[in-house]
């Protein structure tokens, strides 16, 4: 056991070596040093060094890493959430997310971090802050998680937009309570425009609410249309999505041939050509029917699909071919053969599950890989499971023309090594032989020649066989009977006795001979033979007596006796049925009588039929298809629908239908002239193929898809990279013009109040005069104000003076600071004077009031120690000498409360004692007001849209009765100055917040009937979302 | 989807185990050894294993299975996939993947796990993200890191990720810009005893090394692109291009990726360049059997066969091969029964050949089975699909890049209708005349 001390200098060495961490830590010794190197951890995670920390983190993540537990280094590690350093804090990350769901409480710790992070400038930090927040398993947290979520959904980056998506199943899966609200939140995701997002909300939508397939409706073109530029994984996911959503929506492009399909299934064996003169003959039935036509959204899905056939994604292509499979018309399944041949060169892990498609495929749409039998050819080097399954489908794929290779085939098979390959591969000609009439002779004495393989374990599949095979017409072959009675006393394997012995007594009139003398030999053996083939020993016995007493009486006596006393009590019990049953006896009950029926009754022959029949009702390319069995949170594959759903709930309201048309024009133009383009024009041509790759086409394609219906006959999918840039110009030039014409109604409504307007304007000039004024005044004021006491009286009044025209409430309150009882007599109160505090402008001036209420005199009022949160800073008061009794005194200090609602804590001393004071800021003070225009308004809001945007919608308290009322209620909650606006249904305010000069807009838009919303808009989430509860309360009071 | 990840190595112990949701205890992989000691082969082991609470999809790679841990439904094509993924991934940061370097890279190993998926489902995948958030270790920066603590996560935040070409990361520069195809080969077949081909197919990729500046758009035509009627493609090449005008118009992602893979189906005719000549018998009632074989080059077009190697899996009733090569060496490995025969070049005048006897064990039946052969060489200088590149082109930067094609045609699968299966690898390279 090596020293703690030495083990840090062992580490440094790197993970590789670490000696002591293979042992078992059970053992005492190992246990205890295992301890001290904990120690050690926390002593290194505790230092200063990045270095040291980066060390332990790592040594912990390896320890996380093979299995052991670190969660005892909870605290030393949470400590360090915050690190600066990058490495160091994503290995937190990891630890925290292994480990918080043990350490509830010490998780807590680290929250607030994240919440810091999600309100990053930058999009990549919020992204990583949402990822951990979501990642913590922490039930406490999740209003916090819902909330940044929320916010996160409608953030201007589409990264963070993705970041929230993902995060939607992780909450669900905490608490499935907050389903409901998590749906509005996928739903205003799904309509998300960006290739980044959509796979990421599919996926949530799978989780949370796969049956709400009413949320796809008016996505749906979206997602056919992006679906080529989604990243590959969230391909799989839409795609399956989809298939389920058409299979609800469309009707059966098959339907017709279904009828057929029905007859022709009898005709398992029929060659395609027959299928063909099926074809021929649909018309008749065809006439009856009413014609399918395929919607037009159906077969966008199928377009848009195709070409993802060619992915080199594996996972991709499977989730294409099943989507064909089920959905498209039975002429169009073909092409997904290629490209499954294709992936069955992939790894062998691929190969097994894509060879389990195709056999279930391949049952219901042979014709499709005959084409590629040679593909399914078995090697040596094939592993065992993949060979059974390439013979699953060769069996499946055998028909009269191709049977004759394939038995060649299967004959060098049955050479191989592997045993259990060479058993499916005789099963396999057993199931073609049963199949295909015409080979049955020929499989038949094949198998018989297989009877004499040196290899046990061949004869006796062989056997079993052999035996299903004489099922279907054993009059022929009772010499084949009698050379499998033969081989019964030398085979050993228990199943091939069974079956020998089953079809002696079954065709024991074929064989009179031979059958008692079997029965005589294996009466002798009995006690020896295993219990499947004790239970054939009876029925062979029970059978003669009933075809030959004479010659088998005694001796199914004697084996009944000797099955009476077997260990096996199924065996007794047979015993004593069968006994019952055909030996006369006075009591013998009324059965005995059909004794012969029962048991020489004609048994039907057995169907071979493939394990992967009607499989196909999971959907293909599933784990559930894969295990034949229902997978939890498998969603069933919808039954095609009678009559096709009202297809307009996909129709979406386009505002730019003028663009879509220019892009359908486009799109067929740009063709021709591609093709032809000379090396001078390919520079231009490689401009014009850029939006490809580019989200704005994304955008441009839903726009297309409205259209789809018209240009159906256009090959190129509504991602066509042929259209290029032209169509990604419209679309954004639509974009702008749509703004354009929002601006111009604007316009015209402000038009209709262009007098109130200039009125306004008016005002608003007046404003700002009289505020540049007050600023000057102010200045002065405050300097005066520091210096020399001033009068409360006077001080105030100057105060509500300027919180008039400033805000319009008026009343400014006041906040204890200091209780007159707990301060000995001193009572101290503070107010936010809402002025600009003149020495320092980024901090919030505070007025504290003094008031002496002993009979002496304090002196030397001042503050001390102020404990802040870093980034924080107070600017103090000029100490006050002497405050005499009865006597009141204000003072003005400045805090920068860097735009957080953290206290300010300091003590407030007197030259007897110091009292510990906080002083926390209401989120309406760290804002002071801003004066915009109505244009500058609509700008900045515009620019502050997304996740900076808070929208919440109120019931307006009852007093809340006009828009006096709510002015006054908003610029009392907060330091906002009103903006002029045009509408009366709308009150606007801006303010900028103290510290950091950030923009903070809010809007009041009432409706009828005492509703109304509340927008808030700041590049401060946390101040925002304050404000809108601040904001909130005092309005609906 | 994916809840956890454990990786096995071939003596049956996880050595590395990853949650990302709640920690599943690893006895659930006991279900998975269970299927490992009931199947023959370590290849045999069933994909997908069913559990009471889980289900186990494992892919086994490096003699490594990578056992993933789902609850619910999810296409298992999808985690298999992405388990090679991660395979490939830890091949491009490590050099290897196998136990030793997972152990030695564990903490990067876990970043990487960490960035590739979340709460189970994939999020960066592509290796030239991955490269901007974690800089694969080299040996210098080891040292450098050790010195001056720096770290292995990369400083700046990754612009890749939000770029509308998300496989290619950006501000890439290099001094020499250069541009590198390999076309690589494998043909699969079947012969039967009389030497004619039943089915032989052809299994193609472009792997590409790009070393190129800034934002490159490449476009690679063929002389006869209609040898590629099956492909598939990386995600950065345009589709509809390929589709109008036969074209790869692509930008590319920075450094080794693969550009397309294709297939040339059985029903076109393939050369089969090499013929073999074999003879192994055994006589019933002696110990005793005989062995010859034979090579030749066959439809080479004059191209020399060189890196001859042959290895054949002989029956398991042989005890021990005493045999006369006319070149090159072999060896015999009485435990696995594998017989292995480095030839060499074959030269046309004088064939190689491997003749001798081999002792069989006293008392065991005559084996029945006929071993299997394996043959792996090159030829220089010639396509055996025929595919060929006419010109690589670039637009979006102006410098002159060096571009370099390799063909190659590699270890495919030829198989002998009684069982006698040979893999050829041949390549030749020569530059791009442009």
């Amino acid at each position: 056991v090596s020293a703690a001390p030495s083990a840090f200098s062992d580490e440094k060495g790197g993970s590789a070596s670490e000696p002591e961490y293979g042992h078992d830590p059970a053992s005492g010794g190992i246990f205890s040093s295992d301890y001290k190197r904990h120690d050690d951890l926390k002593e290194m995670l505790d230092s200063n060094k990045d270095s040291l920390k980066l060390e332990a983190m790592k040594r912990i993540v390896a320890m996380i890493a093979r299995g052991k537990n670190a969660s005892d280094l909870f605290p030393a590690v949470v400590k360090n959430v915050a690190c600066k350093n990058i490495e160091v804090k994503k290995l937190v990350y990891v630890y925290l997310v292994r480990y918080a769901e043990e350490q509830q409480d010490l998780a807590l710790l680290s929250i607030s971090t994240f919440q810091r992070g999600l309100k990053d400038p930058n999009q990549l930090i919020r992204a990583s802050a949402l990822r951990v927040l979501s990642s913590i398993r922490v039930t406490i947290i999740v209003p916090i998680m819902m909330l940044a979520i929320k916010e996160a959904a409608s953030d201007m980056s589409p990264y963070v937009r993705k970041t929230a998506a993902h995060a939607i199943p992780k909450l669900h899966s905490l608490d499935p309570e907050q389903k409901d609200q998590l749906i509005e939140v996928i739903e205003k995701l799904l309509a998300d425009k960006t290739t980044l997002v959509a796979g990421s909300v599919v996926m949530a939508f799978e989780e949370v609410c796969p049956d709400r397939i009413d949320l796809i409706h008016k996505n749906y073109r979206k997602l056919c249309n992006l679906l080529i530029d989604v990243e590959e994984w969230g391909q799989v996911v839409i795609i399956n999505m989809l298939t389920r959503y058409a299979r609800t929506q469309f009707l059966n492009p098959n339907i017709n041939e279904s009828l057929l399909e029905e007859n022709s299934e009898k005709a398992f064996y029929a060659s395609d050509d027959e299928e063909e003169e099926d074809k021929k003959a649909e018309p008749a039935t065809l006439a009856k029917r009413k014609p399918y036509v395929m919607d037009p959204d159906h077969r966008l899905l199928l377009r848009n699909t195709k070409p993802l056939l060619q992915s080199r994604n594996a996972a991709v292509v499977m989730a294409v071919a099943q989507l064909y499979f089920h959905l498209a018309p039975k002429a169009e399944v073909g092409i997904i053969a290629k490209a499954l041949v294709r992936l069955m060169r992939s790894h062998s892990e691929v190969q097994y599950v894509v060879l389990q498609n195709v056999a279930t495929m391949s049952i219901k749409r042979r014709g499709m890989f005959e084409p590629y039998l040679k593909s399914f050819y078995i090697r040596s080097t094939d592993p065992t499971q993949i060979k059974v399954l390439k013979l699953e489908v060769l069996t499946n794929l055998a028909n009269e023309t191709n049977i004759s290779t394939i038995l060649r085939e299967f004959q060098t098979y049955i050479k191989s090594m592997d045993k259990d390959f060479v058993a499916a591969s005789i099963q396999a000609i057993g199931r073609c032989a049963t199949n295909i009439g015409e080979v049955r002779d020929t499989c038949l004495n094949g198998l018989v020649q297989l009877l004499s393989n040196r290899d046990e374990l061949v004869v006796a599949e062989s056997v079993v066989v052999i035996k299903k095979l004489l099922q279907m017409q054993p009059e022929q072959h009772s010499d084949i009977i009698k050379h499998m009675a033969k081989l019964i006393d030398n085979i050993q394997v228990p199943m091939a006795r069974a079956s020998i012995l089953w079809l002696i007594g079954e065709y024991c009139e074929h064989v009179p001979k031979i059958a008692p003398d079997v029965l005589r030999k294996m009466a002798k053996s009995f006690t020896n033979e295993e219990d499947i083939v004790k239970l054939q020993i009876i029925n062979l016995a029970a059978k003669l007596y009933l075809t030959n007493s004479k010659q088998s009486k005694l001796l199914t006596q004697y084996v009944l006796n000797l099955a009476k006393y077997d260990q096996n009590y199924d065996i007794r019990d047979r015993a004593r049925f069968i006994r019952q049953l055909i030996v006369p006896t006075d009591k013998s009950g009324a059965l005995s009588k059909y004794a012969k029926k029962l048991f020489l009754a004609l048994k039907p022959a057995p169907v071979l039929e493939s394990p992967f029949k009607d499989r196909d009702h999971f959907q293909l390319g599933s784990l559930s298809h894969l295990l034949n069995a229902k997978a939890a949170g498998y969603q069933e594959l919808p039954n095609w629908p009678e009559s096709a759903p009202d297809p307009s709930v996909r129709n979406v309201e386009v505002k730019d239908s003028v663009c879509a048309e220019r892009t359908v024009l486009t799109g067929p133009e740009e063709v021709p002239t591609r093709v032809k383009c000379s090396s001078r024009k390919d520079r231009k041509e490689k401009k014009v193929e850029k939006p490809f790759y580019s989200d704005s086409e994304g955008e441009s394609g839903p726009t297309e898809s409205a259209d789809s219906g018209n240009c159906e006959s256009d090959s190129g999918s509504g991602s066509a990279s042929a259209s290029g840039s032209d169509e990604s110009g419209s679309g954004s030039e639509s974009e702008e013009s749509g703004e354009e014409t929002e601006s111009d109604e604007e316009e015209e409504d402000e038009e209709e109040e262009k007098k109130k307007r200039k009125k306004l304007d008016k005002t608003k000039a007046k404003k700002q005069a009289e505020e540049s004024a007050e600023r000057c005044t102010i200045h002065t004021i405050h300097q005066i104000s520091c210096i020399i006491n001033f009068d409360q009286f006077d001080m105030n009044k100057i105060t509500s003076v300027f919180s008039q025209t400033l805000a319009p409430s008026g009343s400014i309150k006041m906040y204890e600071l200091l209780h007159r009882i707990k301060g000995e007599g001193l009572a101290v109160e503070y107010c936010f004077s809402r002025q600009p505090f003149s020495p320092e402008p980024n901090m919030v001036a505070v007025q504290i009031q003094f008031t002496n209420n002993t009979n002496s005199e304090t002196k030397n009022l001042h503050i001390e120690d102020p404990r802040l949160q870093s980034g924080m800073r107070i600017r103090e008061f000029a100490e006050i000498d002497v405050l005499a009794a009865g006597e009141s005194v204000t003072v003005v200090m400045g805090i920068d409360f860097c735009d957080s609602t953290q206290a300010a804590n300091f003590q407030l001393c007197t030259h007897t004692r110091k009292f510990f004071v906080s002083i926390q800021p209401p989120v309406g003070e760290l804002m002071t007001p801003a004066f915009l225009t109505e244009n500058d308004f609509k700008k900045e809001q515009g620019k502050l849209m997304g996740m900076n945007e808070i929208l919440e919608k109120l019931t307006l308290g009852e007093k809340c009765v006009n828009e006096h009322v709510i002015v006054e209620r908003v610029t009392a909650t907060a330091n906002l100055s009103r903006v002029p606006c045009g509408s009366d249904k709308e009150c606007r305010f801006a303010g900028k917040t103290v510290s950091s000069g950030c923009l903070v807009l809010v809007t009041v838009t009432t409706k009828e009937g005492g509703g109304a919303q509340l927008t808030v808009n700041c590049e401060k989430m946390l101040i925002g979302t304050m404000l809108v509860k601040d904001i909130l309360q005092a309005l609906s009071q | 989807m994916i809840h956890s990840l454990f990786l096995v190595n071939a003596s049956g112990d996880i050595f590395l185990e990853k949650h990302w949701k709640s920690v599943v205890s690893r006895s659930v992989c006991d279900y998975f050894f269970e299927a490992l000691e009931r199947a023959t082969e370590p290849e045999n082991v069933p994909p997908v294993i069913p559990t009471p609470h889980h289900y186990l999809i494992n892919v086994l790679r490096h003699r490594i299975y990578f056992v993933a841990v789902i609850q619910s439904e999810v296409p298992p094509l999808f985690v298999i996939e992405f388990l090679h993924r991660v395979v490939d991934t830890f091949q491009d940061y490590f050099g290897v993947c196998t136990e030793a370097a997972i152990k030695d890279n564990v903490v990067v190993v876990y970043e990487l796990l960490e960035e590739m998926l979340d709460n189970g489902f994939p999020l960066a995948t592509e290796s030239n993200i991955l490269k901007e958030l974690i800089k694969p270790p080299t040996i210098l920066r080891t040292v450098v890191n050790t010195i001056t603590g720096s770290t292995n996560v990369g400083e700046q935040l990754p612009t890749g990720q939000l770029s509308v070409v998300p496989w290619r990361r950006t501000g890439v520069k290099y001094t020499n810009n250069e541009a590198y195809f390999d076309v690589i080969e494998e043909i699969d077949a079947i012969i039967d005893k009389s030497g004619s081909t039943i089915t032989a197919e052809i299994q193609g990729v472009i792997d590409a090394c790009v070393k190129l500046t800034g934002m490159p758009d490449l476009t690679l035509s063929f002389m006869n692109p209609r040898l590629l009627d099956d492909v598939s493609f990386h995600p950065c090449v345009r589709f509809k291009r390929w589709e109008a005008e036969r074209i790869l118009s692509f930008i590319p992602p920075d450094g080794n990726f693969r550009l397309l893979s294709y297939h040339v189906s059985s029903q076109n005719l393939v050369a089969i360049p090499v013929y073999v000549k074999h003879n192994i018998s055994f006589r019933e009632g002696s110990s005793q059997g005989r062995f010859e074989l034979t090579l030749g080059p066959k439809q080479t077009m004059g191209k020399a066969v060189e890196s001859v190697l042959v290895s054949s899996q002989l029956p398991r009733g042989v005890l021990n091969a005493n045999l006369n090569p006319s070149q090159g060496t072999y060896t015999f490995d009485p435990v696995t029964k594998l017989l292995s025969w480095d030839v060499g070049k074959i030269n046309p005048q004088k064939l190689p050949s491997l003749k001798g006897s081999m002792s069989l064990q006293a008392g065991a039946s005559k084996p029945d089975e006929n071993p299997t052969i394996n043959i792996q060489f090159k030829i220089q200088q010639l396509a055996i699909s025929g595919l060929k590149v006419n010109r690589l082109d670039m637009y979006g930067e102006k410098y002159k890049p060096f571009k370099g094609i390799k063909y190659m045609t590699k270890a495919g699968k030829f198989q002998y209708f009684d069982r006698i299966h040979i893999l050829f690898k041949c390549f030749f390279y020569y530059l791009l005349p442009i």
